[in-house]
């Protein structure tokens, strides 16, 4: 313990919490983008398995195979599968974009079946209404069928990003530093372990716990109707 | 020239065929009741008519003009002269009741807010349901779904109102505030297609009843006819059966 209040403030030097703040900044873009995206790819697979045309029955095919692909196999394998696919073809393409990249991959297949178990949970009479009074595709989705879906896909969706934050560590392997990795760096320099993971441990804590209360709130709010 | 005609419409859902060649003509201000017993077809052919259900033979005109259902411009038209309040009401249930009313004039029609609020509040107050403004469908009984659901269809200014079962999750003093609704609007000079159990209520508002059975018009008169005169005896048994509940 002594060690450590000694080490303390050569550990919190303006160097070090650059560099950590830097670490903490790629794991909230990994996250961000890649959910983010993960989201409206996950979208547009969802409309398209839901999708009744004719012609695109190879496309939802395939489309399924690959939600089934990606969901089963692990982050890590994904994310160095995404690293030996890119980097011959794209070698502009930063270690961070690669990983951010990956996310965006898997999170697309988990997030496409919480979507379309959304948008199944919506009763036929809501589209069928909105057809009758001349809504188009995009109006039906954006007035009608997402406002009543997202009370089925929020609370598991914000449970995958929540999660998926923590997954991002495994991006070190690619050589990424992001939160996990730099705790590491600290420590192989001399600091102590407490001192480099504790301070790790609470910027993942003051990462998703937010995170969880924002989403708390977002579904209080989709409830809402039911209660006024 | 019939303001609405159909002719030999047959539909169905999947390889389930319901509808075996509707015939119809309606002339505008006409209010045309449907009645006939349960699974009869009736709700599929007001389906089919709005564009829900595809037909798979025969034809529908409006003013004249035949409606290809295959046709997304065609069906636009149609649903911008034509509209129909569900059985089920299918109110959206993420909007409020004046969202209800106001969303397909402002956001589809692009017509001026304000202006379109105004005219909603004034159909939902003819309805009975002016207090209800901000209520969510969900908290409202099924009469007052409905009543929101006439107000909805009303809000489009239609030039031929298709409702279904209008009047089954009514009270009674509502059924007659409803009826005065109706006959307004026929004396606008819309057209209507009721379908209705209540074979009261089908007989005061009515020009003309049209039987179905078996996705089939058997028979179509004035009330008189059909209730007191009626030739088919498929038409004298439900009627007599309806009658006696
Ligand atoms: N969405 C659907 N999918 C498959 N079959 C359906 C569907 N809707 C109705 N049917 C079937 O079509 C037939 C006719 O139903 P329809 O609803 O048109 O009858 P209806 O005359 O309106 O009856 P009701 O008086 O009970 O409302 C019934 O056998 C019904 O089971
Ligand atoms: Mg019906």
């Amino acid at each position: 313990m002594d060690s450590v209040l000694a080490q303390a403030p050569a550990f919190f030097s303006a160097g070090n919490i650059a560099f950590v703040l830097a670490a903490l900044w790629r794991t909230i873009a990994m996250t961000a983008i890649g959910c983010s995206l993960g989201f409206v790819f996950g979208l547009g697979i969802a409309i398209l398995r839901r999708s009744t045309i004719g012609w695109l029955a190879p496309a939802r095919w395939l489309a399924a195979l690959y939600v089934e692909t990606f969901r089963r196999v692990p982050f890590l394998v994904i994310l160095i599968m995404a690293l030996f696919a890119l980097q011959p073809v794209a070698p502009q393409l930063s270690l961070l974009a690669i990983a951010t990249i990956a996310v965006t991959l898997v999170a697309t297949a988990f997030l496409s079946e919480t979507i379309r178990g959304g948008l199944d949970s919506v009763p036929r009479q809501q589209w069928e209404g909105a057809a009758a009074l001349n809504f188009g595709a995009w109006h039906t989705l954006v007035r009608v069928m997402l406002p009543q879906a997202m009370r089925v896909i929020l609370p598991p969706a914000s449970a995958f990003v929540v999660m998926f934050v923590k997954d991002t560590s495994l991006a070190s392997h690619l050589g990424v530093v992001e939160l996990t990795f730099s705790g590491k760096i600290l420590v192989n320099r001399g600091f102590s372990p407490v001192l480099g993971f504790g301070v790790i441990l609470v910027l993942y804590f003051a990462l998703s716990w937010p995170l969880s209360i924002a989403a708390a709130r977002l579904e209080k709010r989709l409830a809402a109707p039911r209660h006024r | 020239m019939r303001h609405l005609d159909i002719a030999d419409l047959h539909a169905g859902y999947g390889s389930q065929q319901i509808l075996h060649g509707v015939s119809l003509s309606v002339d505008r201000g006409e209010v045309l009741s449907l009645i006939g017993p349960s699974g009869s077809g009736k709700s599929t052919l007001l389906r089919t008519l709005i564009g829900l259900t595809q037909p798979s033979a025969g034809t529908v005109s409006v003013g004249g003009e035949a409606v290809d259902y295959a046709r997304k411009a065609d069906l636009a038209r149609l649903r911008d002269r034509m509209t129909i309040v569900f059985q089920q009401y299918n109110l959206f249930q993420n909007m409020t009741v004046l969202g209800n009313v106001t969303v397909t004039p402002v956001k589809i029609r692009k017509r001026p807010a304000a202006e379109v609020e105004a005219r909603a509040r004034a159909l939902l107050d003819r309805v009975g349901m002016g207090d209800k403004c901000d209520a969510y469908p969900e908290n409202l009984s099924g009469g007052q779904q409905q009543r929101v659901a006439i107000a909805r269809a009303l809000a489009l200014d239609p030039e031929i109102l298709l409702l279904d079962e209008v009047t089954s999750a009514l009270d009674p003093e509502r059924v007659g505030e409803v009826l005065a609704v109706i006959r307004e609007l026929a004396g606008e000079g819309i057209t209507m297609l009721i379908v209705s159990h209540e074979m009261a209520f089908v007989r005061e508002v009515s020009t003309r009843v049209a039987m179905m059975d078996a996705g089939r018009v058997v028979e179509v008169g004035t009330p008189a006819q059909i209730f007191e005169n009626p030739t088919e005896a498929r038409t004298r048994d439900f009627t007599a059966r309806i009658f006696r509940h």
